[in-house]
């Protein structure tokens, strides 16, 4: 018994201190599967999020939801992937092939990447990056190239109606969203997200900063063109919007990049606001919980607020949605930023003086 | 330099789109996101009713009427069978009155619910619907019960309804009354005080009340410009008069009015459902007049003249003096009427057929011109349009 754990042991320490985990193909093998053990957990997510959101939704409107496939219907996201995947990818007449096949990819491509700063514990990040906050801004900015670019190469009206309205939209929330996250920054000092999640050992930002989590959070809502800022695939007004000419693999791509960009903001609210991977209270049955799950459990809150807005409201008029955006959120947060630097200045707490 | 032409964006809304409510096709000259013209095309659904009415017996004509609007069917066939007994002189039986008046005002309640609801959809809440849909198929139900069809149940026939209430069926109706106020407020809490609903609703198109008589308004559309007309009271058929209800008016003529007099017509029509049950009178529900009303089954076991007269009214039908007369009553979307020429024979010589739905789709472009494209959504969902009676 002895000698086979020694056996064991002994495999384990070889393939640890291998001499090809020090080669450039052993180092890209380690970044493989680092960047495999984010993106895998991530599709699942996304793919159980979507049957979250068909449960949770059902459950508030007094149905069941999908109950069929598998174990109260647990399998349904599977097979929703099966039937998509199998199914015929339509290239309209008019369109501009190669951008209309490109525009999904972008899509999902940059709803992926941003995951990369995403810190989910103490250390537990692909890439600590230092300007990690701005990494994050600049790739959810990006998103909206891939709907500019659907909308415009499907060469039809609705989908062109709706990539203007997104791209508008999109831009517009940018702006307000950009003075929240410099509220927290200078509250905090760094730009990098565990520095910005460890600033918030003593109390959540959400707690002194409270209007401007909620800025940040109905921002989201419009970043991610969700209800009740869903006007880019207004269902009763421009049907589906920018993916309306997209089947099959395209359209779930875009499906898998819109949902995996929610996830996405909903890891930005928690690191931002709500503590990122740290327990509400440093105290014992807390804080035996793992940091990971902490940081899970705070983006399943999240998206149950996305879900639930969903089934509470209804959607805005466009020019409602730009004047809240332009005349209410804008004005605000330039003003609370200002108010905090102010504070902060005039209490001597500026951090990194 | 010569000025720019810029041309309009014209969209092609429907027919097949999921505001539509049907098979609407709505040509919209926009520019950018405001409306310019909106014409509606219509037909797409037109199966020739009217024509097809006058080569039936009056009898089969009656089903016709459940099809014309199959979200409120039964209200539809009222002022047909109305017409039919004014030509024929026929007094019907006071408990097929009351039975109805209950089944009028089941039917308005059924429509409301789906349109308040479609419209909130319309709007981006999806949630009323569901709820809604579950009160409506219990109405359904009630349709079944009485007719054995769900919805084209071709229940009121001329001389009475074809069949007395099962058993038991009144309680239950009445058991539904008490507990489907709680619902009106479940769909209130979301839509009437939420702000995003009163931004999408309120000012959007606006009619006054002068203009909305010009534009031969009817029904909740006229009372929610202020006008408190309803046929139900204005020259009320059936007992209408012996029931106390009230008429919810709006002030404004817009979307939000619309809205809030059907939710308050719900509540009227619960009451009014409810004293239909109190007073529900014994007797036949229909006229023993057996050239046209059918005899009962037994009676044709054993009578020889009972058998006669249901095989004439079933394949001859009855004859209809000569005569024309224009019956219109109160539908949940507004006035239907039946102008109906009887030149003697088993057949209509003409029956044409004056539906609300149409008079209030041919308003789109005076009510969309100016707005955004997404307040002509709301504006179709609050029309309350069903293509079956538009096009018929």
């Amino acid at each position: 018994m002895a000698s086979f754990v020694d056996w064991i042991v002994g495999w384990v320490d070889w393939f640890v201190t291998w001499t090809f985990w020090d080669s450039y193909t052993g180092q890209g093998t380690i970044i493989v599967a680092q960047v495999l053990a984010v993106l895998a957990p991530l599709l699942l997510a996304v793919a159980y999020l979507t049957y979250a959101e068909r449960k949770v939704i059902g459950a508030m409107q007094l149905r069941k939801g999908p109950n069929v496939v598998g174990w109260f219907g647990l399998l349904q996201p599977i097979a929703d992937a099966a039937k998509l995947l199998f199914k015929e990818t339509i290239l309209p007449a008019g369109a501009n092939r190669v951008i209309f096949v490109a525009a999904p990819m972008v899509t999902f491509i940059l709803a992926m990447i941003g995951w990369a700063v995403i810190p989910f514990g103490e250390g537990l990040v692909l890439s600590d990056l230092n300007v990690g906050i701005l990494y994050l801004f600049a790739i959810s900015s990006l998103g909206v190239y891939g709907v500019i670019m659907s909308g415009w190469a499907s060469n039809s009206k609705y989908p062109f109606l709706g990539a203007l309205r997104s791209a508008a939209q999109m831009v517009s929330y940018e702006v307000s969203m950009g003075f929240v996250i410099i509220t927290v920054l200078i509250c905090v000092g760094s730009l990098n997200l565990t520095d910005i999640v460890m600033a918030q050992k003593t109390v959540w930002f959400c707690v002194p900063l409270l209007p401007m989590f909620v800025i940040f959070f109905i921002s989201t809502l419009a970043e991610t063109n969700r209800s009740p800022f869903d006007l880019p695939e207004g269902e009763s007004e421009i049907v589906a919007g920018f993916f309306l000419e997209y089947s099959s693999m395209t359209f779930a791509l875009f499906f898998l990049g819109e949902y995996a960009s929610m996830l996405l903001m909903g890891a930005m609210t928690s690191i931002l606001f709500l503590g990122g991977w740290l327990p509400p209270i440093d105290i014992a049955p807390f804080n035996w919980i793992p940091g990971p799950i902490w940081f899970f459990g705070k983006i399943a809150a999240c998206m149950f607020v996305f879900l639930w807005v969903r089934a509470t409201f209804p959607r805005y008029r466009y020019d409602q949605l730009m004047r809240l955006g332009w005349k209410v959120f804008l004005p605000f947060s330039l003003l609370w930023v200002v108010l905090t630097a102010g504070f902060l200045f005039a209490f001597d707490l500026v951090p990194n003086r | 330099m010569a000025e720019a032409q810029i041309k309009p964006l014209t969209l092609n809304f429907g027919p097949q789109h999921p505001a539509a409510h049907g098979v609407l096709r709505l040509v919209l000259e926009m520019d950018g996101e405001v409306i310019e013209r909106a014409d509606p095309h219509i037909g797409l659904l037109h199966r020739g009713t009217e024509k097809l009415i006058e080569y039936k017996t009056y009898l089969q004509a009656v089903p016709y009427f459940d099809r014309l609007d199959y979200t409120a069917p039964m209200v539809q066939v009222h002022p047909f069978v109305l017409a039919i007994e004014k030509l024929m002189g026929i007094a019907v039986p006071k408990r097929a009155q009351y039975i109805r008046v209950l089944y009028s005002e089941i039917t308005r309640l059924m429509n409301h619910i789906l349109n308040v609801t479609a419209f909130a959809i319309d709007v981006g809440a999806m949630t009323p619907l569901l709820w809604g849909f579950e009160q409506r198929e219990k109405l359904l139900e009630f349709y079944e019960r009485v007719s054995g069809a769900r919805m084209h149940a071709a229940y009121f026939r001329p001389g009475g309804v074809h069949q007395d209430l099962p058993a038991g069926l009144l309680e239950d109706i009445g058991r539904f009354c008490k507990s489907f106020p709680k619902v009106i407020d479940d769909i209130e809490t979301l839509l009437t005080d939420n702000r995003i609903f009163r931004q999408r609703t309120v000012d959007i198109g606006v009619v006054g009340a002068e203009e909305a008589f010009d534009l031969g308004f009817s029904g909740p559309m006229l009372r929610a410009s202020g006008v408190a007309w309803d046929l139900r009271r204005a020259q009320s058929y059936e007992c209408y008069d012996e029931l106390d209800f009230q008429i919810p008016v709006g002030k404004n003529g817009d979307c939000f009015d619309r809205y809030m007099v059907r939710m308050a017509e719900m509540r009227q029509s619960v009451k009014i459902i409810e004293q239909c049950i109190e007073r529900m009178p014994e007797g036949p529900v229909l006229v023993p007049n057996h050239k046209v009303t059918p005899p009962k089954r037994g009676e044709m076991k054993r009578s020889m003249e009972a058998l006669i007269q249901h095989f004439k009214l079933y394949t001859e039908g009855f004859h209809v003096p000569p005569g024309e007369t224009y019956t219109a009553i109160e539908a949940p979307k507004g006035e239907i009427g039946v102008y109906l020429v009887s030149d003697g024979t088993n057949r209509p010589y003409r029956c044409k057929i004056r539906t609300p739905a149409f008079v209030h789709l041919s308003a789109m472009d005076r009510l969309c011109r100016g707005h955004m494209l997404a307040d002509s959504v709301a504006i179709m969902g609050a029309l309350d349009i069903v293509f079956g009676e538009v096009d018929r």
